[in-house]
């Protein structure tokens, strides 16, 4: 059995951030679940995905996370609990969905995770998703520890069916990412079966509808500032007339300081965890009993201007700090000794912080970026985009997956991303004012997520760019979760049905379609060249399991290459296609046979055809 | 109880996500409060992956600069990447057998060399605890029992409020059956090991 479903309350178990969330939503009997995968949000899902196959709990993978939210959203409206979860950019792509629920609101309880990403960790930005819970007007919470995150969890499905607006949770990576051990409460039943009962007048928002729907949606705000004034989530701690305003990870770098600089009793502590909406009250009581406030909030400075508007109207003069010269910044993440020093300065005290040792003789120390696996077969397909664009003036748009490190040397294969399925879009807008070449990159998961509809639009505007579709056959980056192109028998999972991407590709009428398999050197060049010659849109789509969901599907090659002596050392395996299997040693190209996987390319390509398998070598 | 910070620091794919699962489950079963947190994402590929242990009576998760009590090097030069962590009165514990990372192999950068890493190091903490793990982790049945053999080391340095009985039991719980006999033997290896580097 799935360790989250262990079915007794009082247990003590050592719980990722993302497994208390989970937990969290279980414990609240969520009977429906969906997402698109992203870190630092996957595990939830993931954890989900396992628990679906030994429950009635429904999960799905959606195409996007529009398509998560807007399923999950007719869940909830049927009266089944449901939750919809997402990295932070993913809301911007259900952020169509988000506003116009929000009018129309859930039946049963809805929650949206929004898990951002400060320092961007495995992010293309660091957007502050609280701007969100006030766009849309919906109710926010946000934990400050793993054990909260369950407790929190479990309320806002409460909080959601009491307001019948889905209720947005907002985490950090350090919180999703944090471990820590968690008391497990109650299992509540699961109702997998709902019924929608129909009412037009409140859930097609055209104009008439929709004018009306607005001003509930201003009533059920309302109605949850109320809620969060009297929010334990929302408390206060230690007394004094310095004041301290802080959320999220931040409380705890925050209850440290204090306790390091010896000033708890000096410094009230207003942790908010029900972010939206502020209630006026609340903050004004607090702001009345200080004669100084920081405000520690990681990203924008959300909470401090609220502070500074409701202490404006209230007609109070005291100060009001967060961010600024000297203070915190709206960049990165905090850490509990930067919390400690603005502290310390904000209001005069005493600080040495710790001696770190003199570094200033330390060598330089060589880098160590991600890079993609040995025998990855997006390096392959680079490698002969390469060869097959050699002497060309070219631009490739890339998108968002393992491919992405295409982009660092030797391969040079990226110049350009925004955000997923950016690269088919963005095709179109070089080939069309540039006399460049464009061959533009994306995976099977991106293209199926939103790379589709930029297709369409080539297509009909007859723009001329190449697109290469990585098909690995999974959604690699982020741990290799399904993909409506996956075939799930592989996983051993029925009920599940397949979408062609070279069928698709062809209905969308794409005129030249070709499909090559990247570790066939040789034609998959040749392929390539004659895709670029063709005037309009052509795809390639590539076609190569990922090196390591191959070997989790026990399919892998596993037949490792050396470098015998017939090497004459002129390295172009290294400086072409830089297999992360290759090594030096006293100055000669080595294979390490614990991480070849195989692929054959490198052998391919030695002119010397000095690198063999194994096998032959006895 | 005072708050004990431990940085663990390795290379994609040796394990260190393992030992911490171990570490936190010694805790539990050590009835010490643990908080802990890991950076991967990207750094899956091959790239550096970190986390963070804090054993006692604090509340952040994570460890800044010159804050840590102890760091454990699974890789000798990311354990000096890693050294701005600790301060003078810090113990570090290293593994010898050095990954060179691929900005080597395609010739931007030069590995430092293993006899100055360990004197940098020695330099700039109360104690350093040095050796190969990697060969030990042969010995004891698989190149990836690595972070096991670094476990016994810094059990037998004694700075964590944990019994190596308890870190034992929560091997045997979180390991799989297959590697449970290597990683034990990993694992007294590696606390071997660490009473000869401390001696010599
Ligand atoms: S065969 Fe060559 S390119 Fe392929 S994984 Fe092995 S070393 Fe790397
Ligand atoms: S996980 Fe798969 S797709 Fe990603 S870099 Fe590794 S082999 Fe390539």
């Amino acid at each position: 059995m799935h360790k989250l479903l262990t079915d007794q309350a009082g247990l003590e178990m050592l719980l990722l951030g993302n497994e208390a969330i989970a937990r969290g939503a279980l414990e609240a009997g969520v009977a429906f679940a969906s997402t698109y995968p992203g870190t630092p949000s996957s595990e939830i899902s993931a954890n989900f995905f396992q628990i679906a196959r030994e429950t009635d709990l429904y999960f799905e993978y959606s195409t996007n996370e529009k398509v998560a939210m807007e399923v999950a959203a007719a869940a909830a409206n049927a009266g089944v609990r449901s939750m919809c979860i997402m990295k932070h950019v993913g809301l911007n792509v259900a952020a169509d969905p988000l506003m116009t629920l929000a009018y129309v609101g859930v039946k049963a309880g809805m929650v949206i995770v929004t898990a951002d990403d400060p320092f961007m960790f495995s992010s293309q930005n660091e957007q502050d998703n609280r701007y969100y819970g006030r766009l849309a007007g919906l109710p926010m919470l946000e934990p400050s520890s793993v054990a909260e995150a369950k407790e929190m969890t479990a309320y806002a499905f409460e909080l959601s069916e009491e307001l019948q607006q889905p209720v947005l949770f907002r985490t950090t990576t350090r919180i999703n990412h944090s471990t820590a051990v968690v008391t497990t409460g109650p299992l509540k039943a699961r109702r997998p079966k709902g019924g929608f009962v129909k009412d037009p007048l409140n859930y097609v928002p055209v104009p008439v509808v929709a004018r009306k729907l607005h001003a509930r949606l201003l009533e059920r705000l309302e109605a949850a500032e109320k809620l969060a004034a009297q929010s334990p989530f929302n408390f206060t701690s230690g007394g004094g007339d310095w004041g301290i305003v802080c959320n999220g990870v931040s409380h705890s770098y925050v209850c440290d300081a204090l306790q390091d600089l010896g000033v708890r009793d000096r410094v009230r502590v207003l942790r908010i965890g029900f972010s939206h909406p502020l209630p006026a009250g609340l903050v004004t009581g607090f702001l009345k009993a200080c004669s100084r406030v920081l405000v520690v909030e990681e990203g924008e400075p959300f909470m401090e201007e609220t502070f500074k508007a409701y202490a404006q109207e209230a007609g109070l003069m005291l100060p009001i700090r967060g961010k600024g010269p000297g203070l915190f910044s709206r960049l990165y993440e905090f850490d509990p000794a930067m919390v400690k020093k603005v502290v310390a300065a904000y209001f005069e005290v005493p600080y040495s912080p710790p001696a770190i040792p003199d570094l200033s003789d330390l060598p330089e120390i060589p880098q160590r970026p991600p890079t993609l696996c040995a025998g990855c077969s997006h390096r392959a397909t680079f490698y002969a985009v390469k060869k097959a664009t050699e002497g060309l003036d070219t631009i490739h748009p890339t998108d968002i997956g393992c491919y992405t490190l295409g982009f660092l040397p030797p391969l040079l294969m990226g110049d350009f991303l925004i955000c997923m399925g950016s690269s088919v879009g963005t095709a179109g807008g070089f080939a069309q004012v540039t006399d460049q070449k464009v061959l533009a990159f994306i995976g099977d998961s991106t293209f199926f997520h939103s790379g589709i509809a930029g297709l369409v639009n080539a297509v009909f505007n007859n723009h001329n760019f190449t697109l290469v579709i990585l098909d690995n056959g999974t959604t690699a980056m982020t741990g290799h979760q399904p993909h409506p192109g996956v075939d799930m028998h592989e996983l051993g999972i029925e009920g599940h049905g397949r979408v062609s991407i070279e069928a698709v590709v062809k209905a969308l009428g794409v005129q030249y379609v070709t499909t090559i398999r990247p570790y066939n050197t040789k034609k998959s060049i040749a392929a390539i060249r004659e895709a670029l010659e063709f005037e309009g849109v052509s795809v390639v789509i590539s076609q190569e399991l990922c090196t390591l969901y191959a070997k989790s599907l026990n399919k892998a090659r596993g037949r490792a290459f050396y470098v015998s002596e017939a090497c004459k050392n002129h390295r172009d395996c290294i400086d072409d296609l830089a297999c992360f299997a290759f090594y030096l040693q006293d100055g000669r190209v080595k294979i390490d046979p614990d991480l070849c996987a195989g692929c054959s390319v490198c052998a391919q390509i030695c002119p010397e055809n000095a690198i063999r398998p194994i096998k032959a070598q006895g | 109880m005072e708050a004990k910070r431990l940085i663990i620091v390795a290379v994609g794919g040796q394990g260190n996500l393992l030992a911490s699962r171990v570490l936190g489950e010694a805790a539990l079963l050590s009835g010490v409060p643990v908080r802990m947190s890991e950076i991967h994402g990207m750094a899956q590929r091959g790239g550096v992956v970190e986390s963070a242990m804090v054993f006692g009576d604090a509340c952040s998760p994570i460890i800044s600069d010159g804050e840590a009590d102890i760091l454990l090097g699974f890789e000798p030069a990311e354990t000096l990447r890693a050294l701005q962590k600790c301060n003078a009165d810090s113990l570090a514990i290293t593994n010898l057998s050095p990954l060179t990372p691929f900005t080597v192999t395609i010739g931007r950068g030069t590995y430092p060399g293993l006899g100055q890493i360990q004197k940098l190091l020695r330099a700039k903490v109360r104690k350093l605890v040095a050796f190969d793990a990697t060969t030990l982790a042969k010995q004891a049945g698989s190149v990836m029992a690595v972070n096991m053999v670094l476990l016994g080391a810094l059990l037998h340095e004694n700075a964590l409020p944990l019994t190596t009985e308890n870190v034992k039991t929560a091997i045997r719980t979180r390991t799989r059956k297959a590697f449970l006999e290597t990683n034990l033997k990993a694992f007294d290896l590696g606390f071997e090991a660490a009473a000869g580097a401390s001696k010599g």
